[in-house]
C-alpha cells in the first residue's frame, strides 16, 4: 500500500517539476497513440461501413474475422510487424523498425478491428428506413453515408474510445517494434515495465498514474465531444 | 439507387487517404530522431522539411475527432490530410538520401546492462564524442545473438561466452573484444534450507540445491545469465534440471529476482542488478567470487555481409569506444558512488584466458 502512495506523490511531484524527460515519454505515448488511431480510424469505419451496409458472399465469415480480431494479440501483432519490418524482412528497406513509426503500425494494425466491429455495430443499429429516406430525399450514396455516419457519431466515438484504449495501454508490441529505446520509442508503458524490472517501483507508480491521467483526459475530451447535447 | 460499383467510391477514397495518412504518420515521428541526428550536417534539411508535417499531423487528430461529430467537415479535413501526406512524401523522398549513409547504430545487448544503469552512462557519452546515434534494444542475449546473425542488429554487447564463440565461428560476426568481467552471485532466502553457505563451490551449491529439492527460479529464457546458469547445472551432472522445485520465469533479470524472494527460492543473478533490487528483495547473498561465477561481456561486430544496410562504421566506432580508454574508466568506476563497490571490471586488451 504504501507503494501506492509514494508512486502518487513521486508522480505528482513528476508532472509538476516538469522533468523533460518524463514530459518526452508522455508526448511520445500521446503523439504515437493518438496517430495510431486515427490510422485505425481511416481504416476501420470504412471497412465497418461496408461490412454494415452490403451483403455479398463472404460477408458473415469477414464480420467474425473482424469481431475476432477485436481480441487480436497485441503480441502476436508485434511478432509480425517486427518480422516484416526487420532489416532481414520485405520493409527491412524503409529503416522504421525501432522508430515510433514502427510503433504507430502496429497500434493501427491493434486499433482497426476494435474501430471496424464496433463501426458494425453502431450503422447496423440505425433503422434500415432511415437510410432509404435519405435516398429517397435525393441524397447521393455519399451523402446517405454521411449522414448514417452523423445519425452514428455517438457509437462511433465509443469506437474512437476504445480504440484508443487499447494502443495507449499497450506493452507488448511497443516493446517489440520500439525496442523501448530512451527519447526515442520509450513510451509510458514500456518505461512503466523497465522500472518495474530496475526494481524502482514508486517510479513505476509515477508513470502509471500520469498514464491514467492522460487516459482520462482523452476521455473526457472525446465523451464532450460526445454528449454535447444534453439528454432530453 | 444503389449500384455496389457507385457505393465502393467513398471508400476506395478513403482508403488512399489512409495510405496518405500512414506517410503523413512516418513523415512526423522520423522528426525526434531527425532532430537528435541533428549534429550530422547532411540532415538538417531533412529535419527543417519534416517540422511542417509534424503540425499538420498533431493538428489532424482535432479535426477528424470534430469531422466524425459532424460530417459536413469531412471534405475539407481529408483534403488537408492529403496535403499533408503530400508534404510529408516529399519530405520522406528528401530524408532518404541523408539515411544511406546512416548515423544510426542498432546495440543488440542484454537486460543486465540496462538495469544496472552502466548503458545510460556509455550511451550519451559515446554519442557526444562520435556524433552516431546510439539504439541500443536490451534484449536476452540469445534474442541479441539471433538479431545479430538476422542482420538486424549492427553490433552487440553481450555475455555468453558459449553462444558467442559459436556465433563467431558461424562467421555472423567478424570481430569479438572483451570489454569487462564481473561475477554472478547465488542469492537465496536467509534460512538457507539447501545449505548452499556450507558449500565450497557453485557446483556443490547446485547439487545441494537438487537434492533437498529446495526451490530455485531459472530466467529460462536463454539469456547469458541463463546459459551461466545451465552450464553449472551440466557440471553438476544435471543436462537439464526439471521437477516442480525447478521454476523457469522466461522474464528478465529485476523480474526473476523477485519472484526468487516471493517463493522462498533461490536464483542466479548479476550482482548489479542485484544490488539495485536489494531493497525489494528478502533475498540475501549466499555464494560469490567463485570462478565458476565469472561474467564475462564482449563486444561484438556483426558481418556486415548479412545485411546491405548494416552500420559497419558506427558498429566499428561503439567497439572502439567501449574499449577505449574514456569508457573502460566509465565502466571501471560505475557503481562506486553508488554501492561502495565497482560492479564491473575493466578488460579492454586483455585475452581471455587472462581473465579465467
Amino acid at each position: 500500500m504504501q507503494l501506492i502512495w509514494e508512486g502518487l506523490k513521486q508522480a505528482l511531484a513528476l508532472i509538476f517539476s516538469g522533468d523533460p524527460q518524463i514530459m518526452g515519454i508522455t508526448l511520445l505515448s500521446l503523439q504515437i497513440s493518438l496517430s495510431g488511431t486515427l490510422i485505425s480510424l481511416f481504416l476501420g469505419v470504412p471497412v465497418g461501413v461496408w461490412l454494415a451496409l452490403y451483403s455479398f458472399p463472404g460477408r458473415r465469415a469477414l464480420v467474425s474475422l473482424v469481431n475476432a480480431g477485436m481480441g487480436l494479440p497485441p503480441v502476436v501483432v508485434g511478432l509480425i510487424v517486427s518480422i516484416f519490418l526487420w532489416r532481414s524482412g520485405p520493409f527491412g528497406l524503409l529503416h522504421i523498425i525501432y522508430t515510433p513509426t514502427a510503433m504507430i503500425i502496429a497500434q493501427a494494425v491493434i486499433a482497426s478491428p476494435v474501430v471496424a466491429g464496433l463501426t458494425i455495430a453502431a450503422i447496423q443499429q440505425i433503422d434500415p428506413k432511415f437510410r432509404l429516406q435519405v435516398l429517397g430525399l435525393g441524397a447521393s450514396s455519399v451523402q446517405s453515408m454521411l449522414q448514417l455516419l452523423r445519425e452514428a457519431r455517438l457509437p462511433l466515438l465509443a469506437a474512437v474510445m476504445a480504440g484508443f484504449g487499447a494502443v495507449i495501454s499497450e506493452v507488448g508490441a511497443a516493446t517489440m517494434v520500439g525496442g523501448n529505446i530512451l527519447g526515442q520509442t520509450r513510451v509510458l508503458t514500456t518505461a512503466m515495465v523497465l522500472e518495474t524490472s530496475k526494481g524502482d517501483f514508486a517510479a513505476a507508480m509515477a508513470l502509471g498514474v500520469i498514464l491514467l491521467i492522460l487516459v482520462y483526459a482523452v476521455n473526457v475530451a472525446l465523451t464532450l465531444i460526445q454528449q454535447r447535447r444534453k439528454p432530453q | 439507387m444503389f449500384t455496389k460499383r457507385f457505393s465502393i467510391l467513398p471508400i476506395l477514397f478513403l482508403l488512399v487517404t489512409i495510405l496518405a495518412m500512414t506517410l503523413a504518420g512516418c513523415g512526423s515521428s522520423a522528426t525526434p530522431t531527425a532532430t537528435e541526428t541533428a549534429t550530422a550536417a547532411a540532415t538538417t534539411p531533412a529535419a527543417t522539411e519534416t517540422a511542417t508535417p509534424t503540425e499538420t499531423a498533431t493538428s489532424a487528430p482535432t479535426e477528424t475527432a470534430t469531422a466524425t461529430a459532424a460530417p459536413t467537415e469531412t471534405a475539407t479535413a481529408t483534403e488537408t490530410a492529403t496535403a499533408s501526406a503530400t508534404a510529408a512524401a516529399s519530405a520522406t523522398a528528401a530524408q532518404a538520401p541523408a539515411r544511406t549513409g546512416s548515423k544510426d547504430v542498432i546495440l543488440a545487448t542484454t537486460t543486465s546492462l540496462q538495469d544496472s544503469g552502466l548503458l545510460d552512462v556509455l550511451q550519451p557519452d559515446f554519442e557526444a564524442k562520435t556524433g552516431y546515434t546510439l539504439k541500443p534494444v536490451a534484449v536476452g542475449t540469445g534474442q541479441a545473438l539471433q538479431l545479430g546473425a538476422q542482420g538486424d542488429a549492427d553490433v552487440l554487447f553481450v555475455h555468453a561466452p558459449s553462444q558467442e564463440e559459436a556465433f563467431m565461428s558461424n562467421g555472423d560476426g567478424v570481430d569479438r573484444r572483451l570489454v569487462a568481467h564481473n561475477y554472478f552471485i547465488l542469492v537465496g532466502p536467509a534460512s538457507d534450507p539447501a545449505g548452499v553457505k556450507n558449500t565450497k563451490s557453485a557446483v556443490d551449491a547446485f547439487k545441494a540445491i537438487s537434492d533437498t529439492q529446495s526451490i530455485f527460479v531459472s530466467r529460462g529464457d536463454k539469456s547469458g545469465t541463463n546459459t551461466k546458469e545451465l552450464s553449472i547445472w551440466k557440471k553438476a551432472g544435471m543436462e537439464s534440471p526439471s521437477g516442480a522445485w525447478y521454476q523457469q520465469t522466461g522474464q528478465g533479470m529485476g523480474a526473476t529476482l523477485k519472484v526468487a524472494s516471493e517463493k522462498g527460492g533461490y536464483t542466479l543473478t548479476d550482482k548489479a542488478t542485484y544490488l539495485a533490487n536489494k531493497a525489494n528483495l528478502d533475498s540475501v547473498i549466499l555464494l560469490e567470487n567463485d570462478p565458476d561465477f565469472l561474467n564475462v561481456y564482449s563486444v561484438i561486430i556483426v558481418n556486415p555481409n548479412k545485411n546491405a544496410d548494416i552500420n559497419n562504421a558506427g558498429a566499428v566506432a561503439w567497439a572502439d569506444y567501449l574499449t577505449g580508454p574514456d569508457a573502460q574508466k566509465l565502466i571501471a568506476d560505475y557503481g562506486k558512488d553508488k554501492y561502495g563497490e565497482p560492479l564491473f571490471f575493466a578488460d579492454a586488451g586483455k585475452s581471455y584466458d587472462e581473465i579465467k
